[in-house]
């Protein structure tokens, strides 16, 4: 047998480098405070798992990852079908198609902490736009500064707002690649429309309906920018989601050994979910 | 089933056709009998799926009729118009099973779940795809595919016509020849009106009684295979059907002779006519060798299995002839014998020497 060439490894390195410097020493470092006490002075007394057990226990912690899930929850709700109904009324082909394409890309392209910053403007009663509607034209008692049922439609309204897009265009993807023979075969078997919908359009989105399932559960279970520019977690602690919660406690409160344990805890669950939906969702294929 | 009758048909993709030229579709006016097989041939872009588009009810005309056994049916959508299509990619629905694709049709039709499953298992036993019947359809090999979309336009027993756009263009060789002989075979059982759209002379010719010929939005002659072969109405004919074509060849016209590179040759009947452009079309087929006629020069000899294909030249004329048993060597000199029944003069394209008397 012809010995094995290990040269190949020689060429990893620098990947291996790179990613060792920007996300394995991090992590390592953040896995260390996880497991240790420290005064300053770089003094470290060994603590075990107490970190995760307190942080597991804690009430505080269970509340921001209820918040966490059901803010998830109800934007993946919101957002999927109403992607998916956009990106089936728009236009496949003619003058309309950029147009389109580039009004949904728009709100994709504003930073984030300017899209918190916006809709705290709009929304502010007396001195907002919405806010001032809402209040003195409309009538309806709106404070999201003041009522945490106000706060958290705002920042659901704001995420729809920001992110709809990316389904609208990736659904979009998916539909226009679908060749005009499944129509017009459809149109001669006498299928209703949504019966196209059903077995011609839903099926062809599939793979990229995965992958924006996907991408708005990480980003949305990992949101912080918005929320926080908007209401700060507030009032009280009604829209803390667990990513606000966590920079509380590693800079408000300098606790690092609680805060890292936290933080651990919660890579794990973002990846344990996406696992799951991803097996999931692509489980029929596989047969 | 029923009779398709196209009248005065003409359709444009332009909202404001000036000319002819703007035209996809240049009248065409044809009557296609109850339970008949027809072809529609000629290359890409010719117009043929355009026709079939017209047909089905996927488009519209800008001009004339389409009849269903007498009634107009030029401005029904496909689904009422009764008739099943068969496209070039296979079209399946992936989500569901063999059978399910199959009952799709008759379900949107409200028929009722017995008669369904009768109509579903008898489809399948014809197209043998029984086994697979329970199995999703996603999985399937083009060929099966395939064979599901056409069972999908047989299903049901009120189809007027079922049509076929190139169906075997993703199917490999040697699946064609077996896909192609069940259709002819489910023609022969259930008598529909069947249409097929192709560019392959082959396909064509096997599966239709009678074939359309069709060039630059133009029906150029309608006839049974042996028709189009014995006697093309066009050059064109002649040359895209026949395998190698038929030879063009420049001439002058004198009564029931042509001159031909100086060369008297006779002809099946006089031509009339005069001006334009003058052709003398011979098929290879019909040129023979002997020890007199019209001398030549081989410049090559292609054996393709059961005959010879040979090129010559005539003066600055290239022609080819087809030869089973005398073979001559290339570079000699040879002389060439057409047969004056299959001999024709065409005048810009058209024919234009009478039949002779049989």
């Amino acid at each position: 047998m012809r010995p094995e060439n290990q040269k190949a490894w020689f060429f990893v390195l620098p990947v291996l480098a790179l990613v060792a410097f920007n996300a394995l020493v991090p992590m390592m470092t953040v896995v260390n405070y996880s497991v240790q006490e420290t005064f300053g002075n770089n003094q470290f007394f060994w603590e075990g798992l107490g970190w995760f057990e307190q942080i597991l226990r804690s009430d505080r912690f269970q509340a921001a990852l209820g918040r966490q899930f059901l803010f998830t929850f109800l934007i993946l709700l919101i957002e999927v079908p109403l992607g998916i109904v956009v990106a089936l009324s728009m236009p496949r082909k003619g003058f309309w198609v950029p147009v389109c394409l580039v009004l949904m890309a728009l709100p994709m392209l504003i930073p984030w902490n300017v899209v918190g910053s916006m809709w705290n403007i709009f929304t502010l009663p007396k001195i907002g736009l919405l806010g001032y509607f809402l209040n003195d034209v409309l009538g309806i008692n709106y404070d999201m500064t003041q009522q945490p049922l106000s706060a958290w439609i705002t920042v659901i309204v704001m995420d729809v707002w920001h992110w709809t897009s990316l389904v609208v265009l990736l659904c979009y993807a998916g539909l226009v690649s679908i060749p005009d023979a499944y129509y017009q075969a459809a149109k001669i078997d006498g299928a209703s429309p949504w019966s196209v919908f059903r077995y011609i359009q839903l099926p062809k989105m599939k793979t990229v309906l995965t992958i924006a399932v996907l991408l708005r559960f990480m980003d949305s279970f990992n949101i912080y920018t918005e929320p926080f520019v908007l209401t700060g977690g507030g009032p009280g602690n009604s829209t803390t989601l667990l990513s606000i919660d966590l920079v509380k406690i590693a800079l408000g409160q300098f606790d690092l050994g609680p805060a890292a344990a936290m933080s651990l805890i919660y890579f794990a669950i973002t990846l344990l979910v996406s696992w799951v939906f991803y097996t999931l969702m692509t489980k029929d294929d596989a047969q | 089933m029923a009779q398709i009758k196209l009248s005065n048909l003409r359709h444009s993709y332009m909202p404001a056709p000036k000319g002819p030229e703007d035209y996809a579709l240049k009248e065409i006016d044809v009557t296609w009998r109850d339970g008949g097989a027809y072809a529609l041939l000629g290359p890409s872009g010719c117009g043929k799926s355009t026709l079939l588009n017209i047909i089905s009810g996927l488009l519209t005309p800008s001009e004339g009729q389409i009849l269903f056994d007498g009634q107009d049916v030029t401005a029904l959508p496909p689904d009422q118009r009764n008739i099943a299509q068969v496209f070039q990619f296979p079209v399946i629905y992936d989500t569901m099973t063999v059978g399910e694709n199959l009952a799709f049709p008759l379900k949107n039709r409200g028929v009722d779940p017995a008669t369904i499953k009768r109509r579903v298992d008898e489809i399948a036993e014809m197209l043998d795809v029984t086994d697979m019947l329970n199995t999703r359809a996603s999985g399937l090999s083009p060929d099966n595919k395939q064979k599901i979309s056409m069972g999908r336009g047989l299903v049901r027993d009120d189809v007027n016509a079922v049509m076929f756009d190139e169906p075997l263009t993703v199917i490999d060789p040697h699946l064609k020849w077996k896909l192609r002989s069940k259709l002819k075979e489910l023609h022969q059982r259930v008598q529909a009106t069947m249409i097929y759209v192709t560019h392959d002379q082959t396909e064509a010719l096997t599966f239709a009684d009678e074939v359309v010929v069709m060039q630059e939005g133009e029906v150029v002659q309608i006839g049974t295979p042996v028709e189009l072969f014995e006697r093309p109405q066009h050059t064109f004919v002649g040359h895209f059907i026949g395998s190698p074509g038929m030879n063009v060849l420049p001439c002058e016209a004198k009564g029931d002779r042509a001159i031909f590179e100086g060369y008297e040759v006779m002809l099946e009947g006089s031509a009339h006519g005069d001006g334009g452009r003058t052709d003398l079309g011979i098929r290879p087929e019909y040129v023979g060798f002997g020890d007199t006629g019209i001398p030549a020069h081989v410049t090559k000899v292609s054996d393709i299995g059961r005959h010879y294909v040979v090129s010559a030249m005539v003066g600055n004329t290239a022609l080819k002839a087809v030869t089973e048993h005398v073979v001559p060597e290339p570079g000699s000199q040879v002389f060439l014998q057409f047969k004056p029944e299959q001999s024709r003069v065409y005048r810009d394209g058209w024919i234009a020497t009478e039949e002779r008397a049989q």
